[in-house]
């Protein structure tokens, strides 16, 4: 296998150029942001901050980021617990309908996306919620359960359950023993389901599209429609900007995860 | 936890379901007030449009504006799932037979885009692809081409950001089957006089089978609903499934439509779904994500 054979030689080559293909689009934002060049070209002329001085000074992409960071926490704030509370009892219930309630908390991730965006608009439509915050919060709630589900649950599968009937029969009473003992030991797995949840919240598009408006439409519609009308290089300070956050949370939600492996 | 063991009270078994149903609720409640309820509505509004019709799905199956959408998309997946898979798997035997650090160095190669907004992504395809954008302006430094190619708001430019995005839900379950490959049995194929070409063809390539099959579905199922790239990057005229739902809705207001248009789509997926999952466990498929 360590021979260095020309079979394994195309293969570094192979895997090298589809590696550069993964992460050059990912890398070519950066320098285009700090463009001072108005249309696209690269190398770009001269360094400037303009397009990020355009984003902070303007007050529909502010209002925007509001927001999205708004959704965005208040999804975690929800979604966390119903999927710690869901993925629980899951793992915890000898009951046969669980199965199959925990696919049907996964069906967000089958049906696709475009289909639940316009079910829900027709739902919404109907009850009012349309371009309302609490919509906007529920859809993205719905959209992160799963990831905090299957988090959770890989999370208690390395938990030993005797540990709680243990602080029970010491006299802690069952929500007392789930605070002190369980959720201690699944913490990481908490807080990367939540981070996932977050992420999922402030990148969702397809769904806002469809339900926001108004004073209540989140970063990524604003985008999508600049992206769709013409190329503005602010599109491309934000990005960076969503680019670096996102890559943070990610980095904290998976040394998170190695703690609690 | 409740075994029978320690707790032979019945009552105390029902209060323990109780309980546990309880905990579930709340999910399970947004679950079905947005998603089991939206599908059904589209479901029924798809049938129903004073008095029973099955009007939109005559037109579904017969005009020719969505034969073509069905008939692209479906092409444009397997496109997709075929070049993802010729590319994603070097890779994901290149991360299986490195040592450990640079096993983690290629895998979080691959992953690093997957947490960059599509969005973003799209933007950059387009920076990069365009008449005057980042390969072209190269390709005439260079003198290679006189006149820009076109790259993009086509179908090439949709297929290049689109497996540029689903790649990697294929080099991770490819990656996880190769590494349940014991390293023994390739040992063993060469130790019995086996090229190392014949043992991979022979030996590794069946067994990482499964892993091929759960990438290819998850590639070629997620491509099928793909909306913001084409919408982007296909210039209006690459027009998949998921636009042609848009579209109805947006444009043209024919809810009814745009829900039979769903339901056909949903309805291919779980298909999907159904027959690989006589193959392998959903369970490999779902839990890259």
């Amino acid at each position: 296998m360590t021979r260095t054979s020309p079979a394994r030689i195309a293969l570094y080559v192979i895997s090298a150029l589809v590696l550069v293909y993964l992460i050059l689009p990912v890398l070519i934002i950066a320098p285009i942001s700090f463009s001072s060049a108005r249309f696209l070209t690269f190398p770009p002329p001269s360094f400037s901050l303009r397009w990020y001085q355009q984003y902070f000074s303007s007050t529909a992409w502010m209002q925007a980021t509001q927001v999205t960071l708004t959704v965005a926490f208040l999804t975690v704030l929800i979604a966390t617990p119903c999927g710690v509370a869901a993925a629980y009892a899951i793992s915890q219930s000898k009951l046969r309908i669980m199965r199959l309630i925990h696919m049907a908390l996964l069906l967000p991730l089958v049906v696709p996306i475009i289909i639940t965006a316009v079910g829900i608009f027709f739902v919404y439509a109907k009850v009012g919620l349309v371009a309302t915050m609490p919509g906007l919060v529920l859809a993205n709630m719905m959209l992160g359960l799963p990831y905090v589900v299957i988090s959770v649950l890989a999370g208690l599968q390395s938990f030993d359950p005797a540990q709680e009937m243990v602080a029970r029969s010491l006299g802690m009473n069952r929500l007392r023993s789930f605070f002190a003992v369980t959720l201690p030991q699944i913490k990481s797995s908490v807080v990367a389901g939540g981070i996932f949840a977050f992420i999922s919240a402030m990148d969702e598009t397809i769904v806002a599209l469809f339900i926001s408006g108004g004073q209540y439409q989140p970063l990524t519609k604003r985008m999508f429609t600049a992206l769709r009308d013409e190329i503005d290089p602010t599109i491309a300070a934000i990005s960076t900007l969503m680019t670096a956050g996102s890559f943070m949370l990610v980095l904290v939600a998976t040394a998170r995860q190695k703690g609690s492996a | 936890m409740t075994t029978s063991l320690s707790d032979p009270s019945q009552q105390h078994q029902r209060r323990e379901h109780g309980l546990m149903l309880a905990l579930v609720s709340p999910a399970l409640l947004v679950i079905l007030a947005l998603i089991v309820l939206p599908v059904g509505w589209l479901a029924w509004q798809s049938i129903y449009h004073d008095g029973f019709t099955l009007e939109n799905y005559r037109r579904v199956f017969t005009e020719d504006l969505y034969w073509r959408s069905f008939a692209l998309t479906f092409e444009i997946s397997l496109a997709v799932m075929v070049i993802a898979l010729l590319l994603g798997y070097p890779v994901a035997y290149l991360a299986n037979s490195v040592p450990k650090g640079w096993s983690i160095l290629i895998l979080s190669l691959v992953v690093l885009p997957f947490w960059t907004s599509v969005l973003v992504r799209a933007y950059a395809w387009l920076a990069l692809l365009q008449r005057t954008g980042v390969i072209n302006q190269f390709l005439r430094y260079l003198d290679v081409i006189g006149e820009p190619l076109a790259l993009v708001h086509n179908v090439f430019g949709t297929v290049v950001a689109t497996v540029h995005i689903l790649l990697p839900f294929m080099v991770l379950p490819l990656y996880a089957t190769m590494q349940k490959i014991p390293n023994d049995l390739m040992q063993a194929g060469a130790s019995l006089g086996a090229s190392p070409s014949l043992t991979f063809m022979r030996v590794f390539l069946p067994l990482s089978l499964p892993g091929v099959l759960a990438g290819c579905t998850m590639v070629f199922v997620l491509c099928l609903g793909f909306y913001i790239t084409p919408e982007l990057l296909g210039g209006g005229r690459t027009v998949m499934v998921s636009m042609l739902v848009s579209r109805n809705v947006e444009l043209y207001n024919q809810f009814g439509a745009a829900s039979a248009v769903a339901v056909v789509l949903l309805l291919c997926v779980l298909a999907i779904f159904f027959v690989v999952s006589r193959f392998i466990s959903l369970d490999r498929v779902l839990g890259q994500k």
